[in-house]
This record gives C-alpha cells, structure tokens and sequence, in this order.
C-alpha cells in the first residue's frame, strides 16, 4: 500500500490525500437550539426560531454535542484542548440562515491525535500505517436547497441547520485510494463504537471533503484540490484516483493545478470544477460574540473517559490474546454490533479457552445464516446466549459438529435454545460402545468386498466406512468412538 | 386625576397610587393612549398598541380587586422597537424588517408583562441601534419636545439610537420605556432630553429577542424620569435567561429597596481623560457641580486615569461595525422581512438588491466598514487589535476601582444638537458618544441623570459608571446627584 | 491603510450590498475617512496584550441534550416572503 504509484509518461508518481470527514454527532436534539436532529422528518418540522436565524435568537451550547467530540477526540488519542471557542464563519447562502456557520477556526476542542490503519484489515500481515489527525472541531451543519420540484424556484429545508457535526481533519498522510478507503471504515469504526456517530453514509451522517495532490518521489508537496462532500467510502476512492490521475494528465501536459474546490460525480465517475462559486470567498471568522468560550473541567473530562468503550484495537489485542486467529479478531472488530454479540457471547460461554472455537461459530455459521436470511447481527434470531450454549454442547461431547450444525439450524429457524431441540428431537450425540459396535458389525457385513479391499491394503476406504456408520447412526455417533471402534474391527 | 396629571405621574406614583385606590389602572392607560394619540407630530411611536396597554390594565383592575397586583401593575411602558414582541410588527427601524411579525416575546419584555406592564406601543430609533440623532430611522426623525431658548423652533434631536424612547418620556407619552445601549444609546438620549437612563451590567438584562447590532455591546435598560423608576423597571427586565448564553446566572438586587443619596463611605473617581479639548464650558461646569453635590453627599472626590480612554471610539467603531455585519447578514430576503427579486436575478442578485433597498445608509456604511475589517489581511491588523486595545481599556477600569467607588463624567459633550447638523459627518456624529462608550466596552453598568440646563434651555446629563454588577453604587450616586440638581424643567407642549 | 473604487466593490460584494458605481466611489473617501481614524489605534503599544475574551466574568453553561423546540413550521414560516409545501422558496440556485 505504501508504494502505491501512478506511472505516467514521465515516470511514477505518487498521491498526497488528505480528508475532512464531517460527522454527524449522535445527539437528540442540535448544537445551539432544542430543535430535533432525526432524520427523515417534514421538511421545517424540526426547525426552532434560533435554526431559521429570526431576529434575536441566540445559540447556547448543548453539552451532549461536546462530551461527543471529546470522547471522540479520547478515542483517538488525541490532545483534548480543555480551552476551546466557536467563531463564526462568515458567506452568504440559501441553506445558511444566520449568514454564517458556527465553527471553530482558531481554538478546536480536539487537537493532534493519530488513526493506525491497515490497508488489509483481515490480513493481520498487511502493513499498519498511523495517519495522523490534525484536529476536530464541533460546527453547524446547514440546511437543505431542493432544486426539482419547481421550474424557478429552489426550495429551504431548514431540518438539519444547527444539526451538530464534527469535523474530523487528518494530516495529509495518506498515499493511496486504497489507505483513504481504510482510513474512512476504521474511523467510522471507531465513532460507532465511541457512539457519537452512527456512521450512516447513505442518510449524510459521514461525508468526506477530499484533498488530493501529486507529486514526484521526494519531491514537495504539489497543488491541491478539494473534492467537495463525498458521501461513500467506494466514491472516495474512485474520486481520488480520478482526480489524481487527471492531475497528472495537467501536470504532464505542461499544466499547472489550480488550487480549486471540486465536485466528485458518481455516476460519471470523474470530478469537475465548482469555482463558478467560488470567486469571492473570504470567510471572515471571528469568534462568536454570542457565545462564550468552553473550558472543560477535569470532573467533565473524566466523565468522557470513564464513559469510553473498549476500542476496536484494543478488542482485537484482547481477543488474540484468547486465542482468536488474527482473521477472526478483525472480523469480528469491524462492526461494534458484531464485537457487541461477540463479548455476549463469550461471557454467557465463560469459558475463554473455546474463544477461538466460538469466535470461528460467529464467523462462519453465524454470518452465513444471517446472510442467508438478510438480517444483520443486532436481529439475530440465535441470542448471544443461546450461541454459548450450543458451543458448550459441543465442547462437553453432547454434540457432534455435524449434530451441532443441524440444531444451529433449527435455532435460527425456531429461535430455539439448543438444549431443548437436542431433546425434543433426540439430536445427542451417543458415546455408547455397544451401540456403535452393532451399528458398524451391520455396515461391515452389508460392505463385505469393500472390507475386503479395505484389509487388502486400500486405505482411503475408511472414510466411507465412517461415512456409513455415521449415516446409520443418522449422524449422532460420536465421530472419535466412531473412528475408534471401526479401527478396531476393520483391525 | 384629569389625564395630564397623570401622565405628568413616575412609574412609582402610579404604581403607589394605583395600590393606594387613587385612581385605576384603566384611566391611567387611557390617559397615556391619549397622550399617544395627541403626540404623532414627534414620530416617537412606529406603532401604537392601545389594546395592549388597556388590556394590561384590565387585569391590573382586576388583580388589585383580588389583592395581589404584580410589581408593574398599572404601568404602561413604551417599548423600543429593537425588541421582539409577539404579534406585533418589529423593525428595528430599518425597511428591511417591514412587514415582519415575530412569532415570540423577547425575554426583556415578557418580563415586564409578567411583571403587569401594558404596551403603549413600539418606539422609533435609529435603524439596527446604529446611530446617535435618531436621523437614520427608515421611518422619520424623532423630533425632540425640546426646543432651543432662541426662538427659532429649529427641530432637535432627541439623541439616538433610544430617540423614540427618549422623547416619549421627555413628552410624557410613557412614564418609562426600554432602550437599548451598544455605545450610548440609552444615555446620550437620556441626557439631550432631561430624563434618567440606566445601562445596566452587560449580561443583567436577557439579550433573546433583541434584535442584534453588536453582540458583545448590546444591553437593555430602562429610561425614565428618574433614577427610582430606572431602578423599578430594571428590577422587572433584569434575571437570568439560559436562552443567552452571555446572560449573569446572578441574582437581581432589590435596587429600589435599597436605594440610598447617603455617599459617606464612597469614593467618586474624576477620571482625567473625560477633560476633553473643544469641551462646552457649560459641561465643564456641570461636571465640576456634579463633584460638589456628590461631596455634599459624603464621597470622597478622587482623581483618576483611564489613559486609553481617547482609543475608545475607534475601538467600538472596528468591534460593533464588525459584529454587525455578522449580525446582519441574516437579512437576506429569504425568511422574513423585505424581499426584491429583480427581473432575471438569481439568489445572489436577490441578496445584493434586498439589502440595497432594505439597509439604510449608516447601516450599509457599517457593513461594508465590519466586513472590511474582518476580511482576509485585515482581521488582525483591525479586529484583533482593537480586541486587544479594548482588553486594555477594561483594565484601566479595573485599576481606577482600587482608588474609586463609582466615576463620574459628562453624559455627552454636548446639549441636542439640530436634526441634519451632524448627519453629513459620520465621525462627528460618532463623537456624541465619546463618554459612553468607554464603559460599553467594559461592560460596566452606568447611568445618565439630568443635570442642568445650558444656555439655551436644553437638558444637559451627568454620567455615573460603576463596577460590573454593581448597578447599586450607579443608582445611589445618581440619587445622590438628582437629589441635589432638583431638576425639573420639562418641554412645553407645542405638538 | 486605504481602500480604492475596486477594494469597496469586493467588500460591497462580500456584504451582499449591491452599489452602482456613483455610491462605490462615493464610498471611497467616506469609509477611508473611518478607517484612517480608527487607525489611531496602531498607537497603542498593544504587544503581549491578550484580545477581550468575555466582556464580564462569567462561565459557558452546557444545555441538557433534549428536544425541547421545533415542531413549529407555521411559525417559522409565517413572515417568508415565498414560502410553498412547507419550504421556504428562493430564485432557483443552479449549482
């Protein structure tokens, strides 16, 4: 991934990426006014006079918005500024009541921090890169224009001005389409996990302002462009190498990059300038008049501390150290649901040496059903609990893997616990000698020239004598008595 | 009570008398709708809300039937129209509001209709507060009731931007009303027409609901005939409100309760700086007679230095025209207010023309000067360092309070001045509010008491400014003063 | 520092004040006027000087996260000037 190059016609060429990824924070109602933050609502039905800006009105702070930004800021180590102060950002637009935005320019609330990203999450041998995070400050998003539903008139939805966001800015140290993709899941990750961002891309609560610029191996930083609100992980990439490669195209052509602001089209795949709205900006910030500056007291900051969760990295380092193979830790990290049901789990199971053995359950038959039957993890019809269980039949012999994966069966289709289904339907598994030894003597004398090969030194027959008893057995022999039994007479 | 008496009455004496039976809420309200009605050639009053006024004394009829009248009860109030009043049309005397009905009450005057009062109606100002003559209200000059000693009848002005207010209780249309003070709104007013009006501590009164011209500047206050009315109505607009974030969390004293003229004990600051070149001898006089009533009053006169006090003015003119143009940027056409789409314009055209045809000139001029100041190059070398200059005239706030109590200075440099004698020249005007403004920027709380008269008959007002949150050593030192100066001129009726 | 006919225009632009050219250059010397008096400040040795943060002491208070407004559309709406299917409408904006 670090080596990642674009070879042009005058040599290889490397990309310099940096994101603003603005996040919606997780709160009930907006930053500065009461109103609601849910989405999906009549348009202006979840306005206050203080979001449609009427004459007067003032913003105060809803402190929910700011222990979000410093868990999050916690959360990925980085430096919380127990000073901080909005200011206003000045420009005039339809969707921006005030005539300004309150951001926080000079003092943000979070500082320098750091995200380790793995290009291949699931390759526990795929190369970590630590990509650095400039800062993060609390802002107000704006309102929406809708530009269809009339010949020549734009409509104001005023639903989500004053919504609060956080805008997450990185350091511009990511080289590849591939290492911003990472960047953008393990951030999200992680602000699902923290919980100040349900991560919903498709609903705008993620969007990403991408930096691009190409350069030369070693050489200085070159010109960059900004691609304007890109709102899916695949768009970021696609954006990326469009504009990086366009980039190039200038470059080599005896061009020049303009510093611009620009516009990622999916469905063309390539991005295009916006600077017909950009001739005059100057935002003119200054702090906010109305607003006073936030100082975080240490009992506030310990309240965001204690109130962090166990983070993905951490989970993974935990669940390796239970003996979870690497592929199954990030698996199983990944989404904060799936770790959720994961710890359920392994703590109704409260035996940490099947760890791997269940982790290994939740991703192959777990996800393999879910999928089957299109439900995600949190609607599992098998509870944590009942999971435990039905590991545990396994581990103390009471069911064969076989046997286990057919009661699995039942569970997701009857929601079922696994020990009430191996009773009523007589699915344990039998350990018992004299009754394997029967079931084999019958095998063996239905199988009389196959034995015969078998002695005669036909070794890969024992198989299919395993395979016959056990389909006598309709599944429920114990596959090591099995196993031993056969040796014996087939001695 | 035949109706001038009762208009001639303080918030206190119809107050006292309302409670004591002299009379009823309703014929003192219609006495002041009266006087309302008779005053239109001053322009004082944008709107008139009678009903407002009589239904309020209705229920203080009838709440004093039952015992427990509210503290304002029976008190009709005028209300400068920078407020946000429900229901009824609020323009800040700018075009660019026309027409707009706020659907909520500020909290400074649903306070004062908690506290009983009735609205005689909304009072004219300066457009967005942005002004020192009341000249540059989009709906006409106030005229002050007070004419030169000449003869001539030239038309005066009242002072600004609180003009409406100001000449409502100079004519006794209201027995008090609010105003607003960024840089001397309430007292230069208060001063060119004889009454008394307090700018209290920044954060006492609510600033939710009131219009914004500079947001770090802005306070509410009351203007009345005298300092126990000021103290009255303060007591009602003042308190806490967690919907301004710059609000004091701090209890409102009982200021009229405690009210005392004895100064014994207290030490008054002259500060140095006040002794301006060019100042009227009158004022100089009435300064040094202000120092002698307050020493007969038992404080101790002390010099003091405020030495950045001559960098006041050009730091409020950078703070309050960079804050407004922020502020104002919300008058875009797009969700109240005045809107002009020209033929084939887009959004932006939209913008540039509302705010052509809404803002008034003083107000374009401090957009564009606010906006210049704050942009790309400018912002430190202007907004930064007028930030900084005014930290400074804070502290020299703070170190004249080790030597003094209160300050006393000159309201305004000089008497009303004509309509149209200072309009030509912005800075000329912006030099009215040279003692004001000092304090606006420290926040400090202040009040102007009428004085004397100059030679031409008209009021002249001394200032008193005092420490942040400490209103009570304001009004005890301008008790002290109104006690001794016996004022009592008021305007001849010729409207 | 001063501004020329070009400079009032950008700021005129910035500020949304539309001006024809008579008012730009009437502009020129009344707000070079302000400007060159408000520049008295650069007298003040203002070196090491923090700029004013809070006018009068006091301390940001954090509002509780609940939904306690919106809900309100007539309202909001009440004074636009074109306003159509609950939205406010402005001249179409071609992005």
């Amino acid at each position: 991934m670090a080596n990642y190059i674009i070879e042009g016609d005058t040599g290889p060429w490397e990309l310099v990426i940096g994101l603003e990824v603005h996040a919606q924070v997780t709160s009930n109602a907006k930053l500065f006014s009461g109103a609601a933050t849910s989405f999906g609502a009549e348009p202006n039905a979840q306005v206050s006079l203080v979001d449609a800006a009427m004459p007067g009105m003032l913003p105060v702070v809803n402190g929910e918005c700011v222990k979000q930004a410093v868990r999050t800021g916690l959360a990925l180590g980085a430096e919380i500024h127990r000073w901080s102060r909005f200011d206003r950002k000045n420009y005039f637009y339809a969707d921006l009541p005030q005539g300004y935005q309150i951001s926080q320019l000079y003092h943000p609330i979070v500082g320098e921090g750091a995200l380790e990203v793995q290009a291949d999450e699931k390759n526990p041998d795929s190369a970590v890169r630590s990509i650095g995070i400039e800062r993060i400050h609390l802002e107000q998003d704006a309102g929406k224009l809708i530009h269809d539903q009339h010949p020549t008139m734009s409509y104001v939805d005023l639903n989500r001005s004053g919504v609060a966001l956080m805008e997450i800015v990185s350091k511009p140290d990511m080289r590849s389409p591939e290492e911003a993709g990472a960047y953008v899941k393990k951030l999200r990750s992680i602000l699902r996990y923290v919980g100040s961002c349900d991560g919903n891309m498709e609903e705008g609560s993620m969007r990403a302002d991408v930096n691009v610029s190409v350069r030369k191996a070693n050489a200085p930083f070159g010109t960059r462009c900004e691609i304007k609100n890109v709102n899916s992980v695949r768009f970021i990439q696609a954006a990326i190498e469009y504009e990086a490669r366009r980039q190039i195209e200038v470059l080599e052509g005896g061009g020049a990059i303009v510093q611009e602001t620009r516009l990622f089209d999916p469905d063309r795949g390539e991005t295009r300038s916006l600077r017909s709205k950009e001739d005059a900006h100057d935002y003119r910030y200054f702090p906010d008049p109305d607003l006073l500056p936030i100082e975080l007291s240490d009992e506030f900051l310990s309240e965001c501390r204690d109130s962090l969760p166990e983070l993905p990295d951490a989970k993974r380092a935990r669940y390796a150290g239970l003996g979870v193979s690497a592929y199954n830790a990030a698996v199983l990290t990944a989404e904060v649901e799936t770790a959720r049901y994961f710890d359920a789990a392994l703590d109704a199971l409260a035996r940490p040496e099947l760890a791997n053995d269940a982790a290994n359950w939740v991703v192959a038959e777990l996800f393999g059903a879910l999928n089957r039957i299109g439900a995600n993890v949190e609607a599992s019809p098998v509870a944590p609990a009942q999971a435990a269980s039905l590991l545990r039949l396994v581990a103390d012999g009471t069911l064969s893997k076989t046997l286990a994966k057919q009661v699995a069966e039942v569970m997701f289709e009857t929601g079922g616990d696994p020990e009430k289904i191996v009773e009523e339907r007589g699915l344990r598994q039998t350990s018992d000698t004299g009754a394997i030894e029967a079931v084999i003597a019958q095998v063996l004398a239905a199988n009389e020239t196959k034995v015969a090969e078998y002695r005669g030194g036909k070794d890969k027959l024992f198989g299919f004598f395993v395979g016959q008893t056990m389909k006598a057995m309709a599944g429920k022999g114990n596959p090591a008595v099995v196993n031993e039994l056969l040796k014996k007479a087939l001695g | 009570m035949a109706g001038a008496e009762l208009t001639d009455l303080t918030v206190a004496g119809i107050r006292d008398g309302f409670r004591r039976g002299d009379f009823s809420a309703r014929e003192v309200a219609e006495a002041f709708v009266a006087a309302v009605d008779g005053a239109d050639a001053l322009n004082a009053f944008l709107v008139k809300t009678p009903d407002h006024a009589l239904a309020a004394a209705d229920a203080a009829d009838r709440a004093r039937s039952e015992g427990a009248p509210p503290p304002l009860s029976g008190v009709p109030i005028g209300i400068k129209d920078l407020f946000a009043t429900q229901g009824v049309p609020t323009t800040a005397g700018s075009r660019i509001l026309e027409g707009f009905v706020p659907p909520y009450e500020s909290s400074v005057t649903a306070r004062l209709f908690a506290a009983g009062a009735g609205m005689l109606g909304k009072l004219n100002m300066d457009q967005f507060a942005m002004g020192s003559s009341n000249e540059t209200s989009a709906y006409g000059d106030v005229l002050s009731p007070w004419r030169r000693g000449d003869g001539g009848n030239a038309p005066l002005t009242p002072g600004g931007s609180s003009g409406g207010s100001a000449a409502a209780v100079a004519a006794r249309l209201a027995p008090g009303v609010t105003g607003t003070d960024t840089g001397g709104s309430i007292r230069q007013p208060a001063a060119f027409v004889g009454i008394t009006g307090l700018k209290p501590t920044y954060g006492r009164c609510s600033r939710w609901g009131i219009v914004a011209f500079a947001s770090s500047l802005d306070q509410a206050g009351p203007m009345a005939q005298d300092v126990r009315d000021c103290a009255i109505l303060l007591e009602a607009m003042s308190g806490f409100d967690p919907k301004d974030s710059t609000s004091l969390d701090a209890p409102v004293p009982a200021w009229e309760a405690s009210m005392s003229g004895d100064l014994r004990s207290k030490r008054v600051g002259i500060p140095a700086e006040y002794r301006m070149d060019g100042m009227p001898a009158e004022i100089e006089r009435l300064w040094e007679q202000g120092k002698a009533w307050l020493r007969d009053a038992g404080a101790e006169i002390v010099d003091v230095s405020l030495p950045h006090t001559k960098y006041a003015l050009p730091t409020y003119y950078i703070i309050a025209p960079a804050e407004a143009s922020s502020n104002l940027a919300r008058y875009d056409g797009v969700r109240y207010g005045l809107r002009v789409t020209p033929g084939q314009g887009g959004l932006a055209d939209m913008y540039a023309e509302t705010r052509a045809a809404g803002f008034g000139d003083e107000v374009k001029r401090r957009i564009m000067i606010g906006t210049y100041v704050l942009s790309a190059g400018f912002y430190d070398a202007y907004f930064r360092k007028a930030q900084q200059v005014r930290a400074l005239i804070a502290r020299d706030f703070e170190q004249a309070w080790e030597k003094c109590d209160v300050l006393l200075t000159p309201t305004a440099p000089s008497a009303a001045f004509a309509l149209g004698e200072k309009s030509a020249d912005p800075i000329a005007m912006y030099l009215n509010d040279v003692f004001t403004v000092p304090s606006s920027l420290a926040g400090l709380p202040a009040i102007s008491v009428p004085a004397g008269l100059d030679g031409q008959g008209l009021p002249l007002g001394l200032q008193v400014i005092g420490r942040a949150l400490d209103e009570q050593g304001v009004i005890d030192a301008g008790l002290a003063i109104e006690e001794r100066a016996g004022f009592a001129a008021k305007p001849e009726k010729w409207w | 520092m001063s501004v020329d006919l070009a400079q009032v225009k950008k700021i005129a632009t910035l500020a949304r004040i539309a001006v024809s050219d008579r008012q730009a250059e009437a502009l020129v010397p009344e707000l070079n006027n302000i400007l060159h008096w408000v520049e008295q400040l650069n007298e003040v040795d203002t070196e090491g000087v923090a700029p004013l943060e809070a006018v009068v002491p006091n301390r940001t208070r954090l509002r509780e996260d609940a939904v306690t407004d919106g809900g309100i559309r007539d309202a909001v709406l009440a004074n636009a000037p074109a306003a159509e299917h609950g939205f406010f409408a402005v001249p179409k904006v071609i992005e």
